[in-house]
């Protein structure tokens, strides 16, 4: 039983892992886009932020996987699952991690953009120079929530037909007669999220060299 | 450079904010070793002017120059028109800005602050920037102060490394926004300390300031600015202990009665 767990769970870490990768960077973009003088960007990227947002991730996940068949005729082969799986949660969270972005770099003093303007940083020198790392600071809170309400949403991928550390549990659940599947599973998920506080603090103390 | 050559001239700038004239035709011109210090109520246009002059802010009509370089002119129908990019670019090397509130990096160190722009936006060797920006924290009495963050020094000391960090970048003229207002009497005096030895140096500068008998004696030039104009201009010394306008003599009697 804890074979298959633990296989389910390597999945689920998977999805996690893949998820931040691509919506760590991505919502810095996204973010950027929110914010451009460019009014047809910023409204483009409001939108996408609102149905990201105001939908569930279940039905989004779902529309990744048959859209392409059901839309366009397009026929997947039965690895579509996992892109599916890995579109659907990065472009989610770049959503979310957007706005969070969008607060730190909005709470960033004008002072400090025109002092790296007048010492002749360019743009994007000052973007990741100056302002984003002050961000991260700012943000690790916000961030540490959405990062630790992403490991319970992997659970979402059974939807797919995914065999994550969920499906893998309602499998087992199933074929056993017995809720110590769930438990299991419920234990290794807050496991996960403990050791994820854990880094966080860390990680929050590391960036308290500094105050503003 | 030759001695007395004009560092940074600016001919006939108008600025406005929407309805509000900001800026009303002001001219002037600062020469090599120069100090200039700006005067003149709140809300006066100083500020705008420096931010301006720094290119902070663009002028709406008017012409200005760093040395041989044409920053921005006036074209025929009397709008301002600035240089390309590398104009502005070229132009920010030749100037350093102080600000009222520091502005200094807090997730950089003291010695990250002074050596960063010189290592990445003028290409220097990281190994020469560091030993220029302990000789330059020497001089600000701050030797020793390398690896501190901001938020671990003083005003006073804070303002220094700004002033170090703008030096770092050998610029031609230092321009400084009300450099001493966000401190207290005793830290203002050590900075105006450290600029009444620059400009001893013959440093180039250029100071907003509320510190009356700081700018009479450091000084060369003195510009009285009220409702965005220059009210009244001339040596330091003269403008402050014999103003002609009276608006300046009204200005001028409000220290006086401190």
């Amino acid at each position: 039983m804890l074979g298959l767990l633990m296989q389910g769970f390597l999945l689920t870490i998977e999805i996690f892992a893949v998820t931040l990768i691509g919506a760590l960077p991505l919502g810095i973009l996204v973010a950027l886009g929110r914010m451009s003088r460019f009014k047809p960007l910023q409204w483009l990227m409001r939108i996408y932020i609102s149905i990201m947002r105001g939908t569930p991730l279940m039905l989004q996940l779902m529309a990744i996987m048959f859209g392409p068949y059901y839309l366009f005729g397009i026929q997947l082969g039965t690895d579509w699952k996992y892109y599916a799986c890995g579109i659907g949660f990065i472009i989610n969270y770049a959503a979310y991690f957007a706005e969070i972005y969008r607060s730190g770099i909005q709470s960033i003093p004008r002072g400090q953009y025109e002092a790296a303007n007048v010492l002749g940083y360019s743009h994007s020198q000052t973007f990741m120079r100056i302002v984003l790392p002050q961000v991260i600071k700012r943000i690790v809170p916000a961030m540490g929530n959405e990062i630790i309400t992403l490991v319970k949403d992997t659970s979402l991928a059974f939807v797919l037909g995914l065999l994550e550390m969920f499906n893998e549990a309602k499998i087992l659940a199933a074929s056993e007669v017995s809720m110590i599947p769930y438990l299991l599973a419920g234990v290794i998920y807050w496991v996960i999220c403990f050791v994820i506080e854990i880094l966080l603090t860390h990680l929050e103390k590391k960036l308290d060299y500094y105050h503003d | 450079m030759t001695d007395n050559a004009a560092v940074v001239t600016l001919k006939n700038a108008r600025k406005s904010f929407g309805e509000n004239v900001v800026l009303k035709d002001i001219s002037l011109q600062v020469n090599q070793g120069d100090v200039l210090a700006i005067i003149g109520p709140s809300g006066g246009g100083k500020s705008t002017l420096l931010r301006c002059l720094t290119l902070l802010e663009t002028l709406d009509a008017g012409n200005l120059s760093y040395g041989d370089l044409v920053v921005c002119s006036t074209d025929a129908s009397g709008r301002a028109i600035y240089g390309g990019k590398d104009v502005l670019k070229q132009a920010k090397t030749r100037f350093g800005l102080v600000f009222q509130n520091f502005n200094l990096f807090p997730h950089y160190t003291v010695m990250k602050n002074i050596i960063d722009a010189p290592i990445v936006v003028q290409k220097r060797n990281p190994a020469e920037a560091e030993e220029e920006a302990r000789q330059l924290l020497a001089k600000m009495g701050l030797a020793g102060k390398e690896n501190m963050v901001p938020c671990e020094l003083s005003g006073g000391q804070q303002q220094r490394v700004a002033i170090a960090r703008a030096l770092a970048l050998h610029p031609q003229v230092l321009y400084f926004d009300e450099p001493t207002s966000a401190l207290d009497p005793e830290l203002t005096q050590e900075v105006l300390k450290v600029i009444r030895e620059l400009a001893a140096e013959k440093m180039t500068m250029v100071i907003v300031t509320h510190e009356m008998g700081f700018a009479r004696d450091v000084a060369d030039h003195l510009i009285f600015m009220d409702g965005g104009m220059v009210v009244e201009s001339g040596r330091a010394a003269d403008v402050i202990n014999h103003p002609q306008h009276e608006r300046t003599r009204s200005f001028l009697s409000k220290y006086e009665e401190n």
